[in-house]
């Protein structure tokens, strides 16, 4: 489970309503309440009248959109998320899209726009290379160790059981 | 009067604990084995104590007694039965308790558990576990406590997040926290073993169910709380790498490395000291979950309140648990007598590589979910670690170490032949090339690594189906000649042997669900009653919309026909947006249709004047097989604690085998 960028958004529509769910309405008016409700919702996620008419470009938006971070929402893309600001950049993206932009220079034009925090994969850069490099120097330190475990000379096993030891796995003997 | 009585139970708890974590210590110095016995007792007395705590918990939110804290931010008298009483660990509070009596259950487990574990590992063990109930009961009395009361006591309560008010939570949590919690034992089994100085192929036989059990709730757990995010959240996504997400499936890495080098270490006396390290890892990495989820540094759903003293408890405990329990392991694992070797081509060869992928795996999720917080804390930039970075640096260590689970089971302990190996694989791998490639040229021009996938789950799942063959037909002169005979010797095979190849069968149904995916399809379109919408092969019309009540929420609902593109009706779906006054709140509520395994997807988007909705089509080809294929894994590794070596006091087998430790080392 994670948070649903839903979880703020629709107060604004309550809020305006709280008067009259306060004062008791309920019953009757409570499919009126919710439709309006329901009405003063904002967006929710990519918008009909937001794609593209050409396939290609707006799959092309759908991609760039899913490598973006929708800045006031836990984790989500703008592609997920129904907040307005998402809504912004999703608006944005195809923009520049129509305009002939590459993926990449649509990408630069938010990061120039939003910083880097908007970014949901990190730029390769110093100050993110530890972050990068972990799975690759997880893999080779561990196999190091490995290889070292590998090629080490098997010690003679001098020591014996002791005699506790040796009463200890007689009765666990027995008892299986 | 009972939510005294609860709380009261919860300070006694507390008392127990010290003296579960005490006795053992004083039985080591006074050489009095019979104090030993007094950590068993303790252990049964604390889980007493606790449950009656929760009980009257329980209670409280039941009876929707608003002169509790607790009850008032969380319930409400109009929330239906079941969500008042999953409510009770619906909240920060409330769920720490149930961690703790899961704890403690398990403690009382370990106590009743007289002859699978010997004296003295036992009481050790117990009193590591008193140790952190102690720790975490403290936790919840002076910072957390449930039984709080408001004086004076409001007429209604503010009802529990909509989000939360769902089957899912009844089940999640629960689920999760028996994994979460499981792992305490393996970790003070490997304490005790520190502290003992000692650790041989009987610690490894007897962790190994409580590892096993552990993780095969944690399994369940995560499954069900991704299927809960999938139905619930409304866009269709089954995994996120939400922060919260990484902090269980971290422990599930480590716990699944920590299962097989457990096997190592009992069948070939290897790997000791690094299974001890896993064993603390593991349930480090739990505690690590509990903090990212609970104190707050990551505001989510899960996170209910947050409140900075409790961060700073928590992080406390983490650096009591993490930094003792690696310090003592620094310290100590010198005097662990170093086991038998391994040859790199061996089953045992292949279980070292698949902890080198897993681990690897694990320390790229830990420094991707935590990297963002201590790159800003330290620099004070701020970047964003999301799914586009974990897919791309956990899916290539993923493939490879799937690729060697059948390859594993195909090699024999000690020396391993690759030839026989690859002879006995060679029809998983040419079943596998054969489905892929078909797949691949039957869907061209669709996505290209679906049918990779697919390749890869049918691989696994033939290999698991060969692990059973070969390991029934036998070696060299015992071989089966017959059909017969080998079906007769696979049904003679232990149940372990049959519950790896489960498991091993449950990963491949995940990746052939996953790999399902790259065939989803989507449509986005403003509906008015009696138009349509086509997805994939399967098309919605809109019947109609209107609005509902439910107990504690209006509706409106949009009622949904769902098509075949010939024409053909195959059901209804119905989509819903809920709104909770008591929070004023809206929810969307997704419509599933379930077709076989796969599954057309309805959410409703905004509701327009003119009585046209925004609609949100899915078609997910197979993605049941995703969860089903964990509820497998779960099965196989339950199905491995029925055998007869695992279970508690079973029946003594005619024939001792002797014990791989009493085997000299090669």
């Amino acid at each position: 489970m994670k948070a649903s960028a839903s979880l703020p958004l629709p107060i604004d529509g309550a809020s305006a309503l709280r008067s009259g769910s306060e004062s008791g309405m309920r019953g009757r008016f409570g499919a009126a309440v919710l439709l309006l409700s329901v009405l003063l919702t904002p967006a929710y996620a990519v918008q009909p009248d937001e794609v593209l008419k050409d396939p290609v470009l707006e799959h092309r938006a759908r991609e760039i959109s899913a490598e973006l971070r929708c800045l006031v929402c836990q984790n989500q893309s703008i592609d997920d998320s129904d907040a307005p600001l998402a809504k912004d950049l999703r608006l944005i993206v195809r923009e520049r899209l129509e305009k002939g932009d590459s993926d990449k220079s649509v990408l630069d034009y938010v990061v120039a726009r939003y910083g880097e925090f908007v970014l949901l994969r990190p730029v390769f850069a110093p100050h993110t290379l530890l972050l990068w490099l972990t799975p690759v120097l997880a893999v080779l330190l561990g196999g190091f160790g490995i290889w070292r475990l590998a090629r080490r000379r098997v010690p003679a096993t001098g020591r014996s059981l002791s005699a506790a030891e040796e009463a200890e796995v007689a009765a666990l003997l027995r008892r299986e | 009067m009972i939510v005294e009585t609860g709380h009261f139970a919860l300070a006694l708890a507390l008392a127990i604990s010290l003296v579960q974590m005490v006795m053992p210590i004083w039985a080591a110095r006074s050489g009095d084995p019979a104090l030993r016995q007094i950590a068993s007792q303790a252990a049964l007395g604390a889980f007493a104590c606790i449950l009656f705590a929760f009980a009257a918990l329980t209670y409280a939110h039941v009876t929707s007694d608003f002169s509790v804290q607790n009850v008032v931010e969380n319930s409400h008298t109009q929330k239906p039965l079941i969500y008042k009483i999953s409510g009770v660990w619906g909240n920060h509070e409330g769920s720490m308790l149930l961690w703790v009596l899961i704890l403690t259950l398990f403690g009382a487990c370990v106590a009743a558990a007289k002859n699978s574990v010997p004296p003295r590992l036992r009481a050790n063990t117990l009193g590591v576990q008193g140790l952190i109930t102690f720790v975490f009961v403290l936790f919840i009395i002076t910072t957390s406590n449930p039984f709080s009361r408001v004086i004076p006591a409001p007429l209604e309560g503010n009802d529990l997040n909509p989000l939360l008010q769902d089957v899912g939570l009844a089940i999640h949590p629960p689920l999760l926290y028996i994994g979460y919690v499981g792992f305490s034992i393996s970790f003070a089994f490997a304490v005790a073993a520190l502290i003992d100085g000692r650790i041989d192929a009987v610690w490894a036989r007897a962790v190994r169910p409580w590892t096993l059990t552990a993780w095969s709730f944690l399994t369940l757990g995560i499954a069900m709380g991704s299927y809960w995010a999938y139905y619930e959240l409304g866009w269709g996504g089954w995994w996120f790498w939400d922060p919260v997400e990484n902090a269980s499936l971290m422990p599930w890495i480590a716990g699944t490395a920590l299962l097989h080098s457990t096997v190592v270490m009992e069948k070939r006396d290897a790997l000791k000291v690094w299974t001890v390290l896993l064993a603390i890892l593991t349930f480090s990495l739990s505690l690590i979950g509990t903090f990212l989820v609970r104190s707050g540094v990551i505001t989510s759903v899960h996170s209910f309140a947050t409140d900075p003293t409790r961060g700073v408890f928590i992080l406390a405990i983490l650096i009591l648990f993490i930094g003792g329990s690696l310090t003592l392991f620094a310290w100590r694992a010198p005097l662990l007598r170093q086991g038998g070797l391994f040859a790199p081509i061996s089953r045992e060869g292949a279980l070292v590589l698949n902890n080198l992928f897993l681990v690897a795996g694990c320390a790229t999720v830990l420094v991707g979910t935590l990297y963002p917080l201590l790159l800003e804390m330290l620099t004070g930039e701020k970047i964003t670690v999301g799914p586009p970075f974990f897919n791309s640096t956990f899916v290539p260590l993923a493939i490879p170490l799937l690729l060697i689970v059948p390859a594993g089971q195909a090699l024999a302990w000690k020396r391993g032949d690759v030839l026989a190996a690859a002879q006995r694989l060679f029809a998983a791998l040419a079943l596998a090339l054969v489905v892929g490639f078909g797949v691949l040229a039957l869907t061209w021009g669709g996505p290209v690594m679906a049918p990779v996938g697919i390749g890869l789950g049918v691989y696994l799942l033939i290999g698991s189906a060969l692990e059973i063959v070969s390991r029934a037909r036998g070696y060299g002169s015992s071989r089966a000649r017959s059909l017969g005979q080998i079906g007769r010797r696979a049904i003679g095979l232990p149940r372990s042997a049959w519950g790896t190849a489960l498991a091993h069968a449950g990963v491949g149904v995940v990746v052939l669900g996953i790999a399902a995916q790259g065939w989803a399809a989507e449509g986005l379109a403003t509906l008015k009653p009696g138009q349509s919408l086509t997805t994939g092969p399967y098309t919605a019309t809109l019947e109609r919309v209107a609005p509902r009540k439910g107990p504690n929420y209006e509706e409106a609902a949009a009622y949904l026909t769902i098509r075949t593109r010939a024409g053909d009706e195959v059901g209804q779906v119905e989509t819903g947006k809920r709104f909770y006054p008591s929070r004023k709140m809206a929810v969307t509520e997704s419509g599933l249709l379930t077709i076989g395994v796969s599954q057309v997807y309805a959410s409703l988007g905004e509701i327009g004047q003119d009585g046209s909705v925004g609609l949100r089509l899915y078609y997910k080809p197979l993605v049941l097989l995703i969860w089903l294929g964990a509820v497998v894994m779960a099965a196989g590794g339950g199905l491995s604690l029925t055998d007869r070596r695992m279970r508690v006091g079973a029946p003594a087998k005619a024939k001792a085998r002797p014990l791989p430790n009493a085997v000299p080392a090669e």
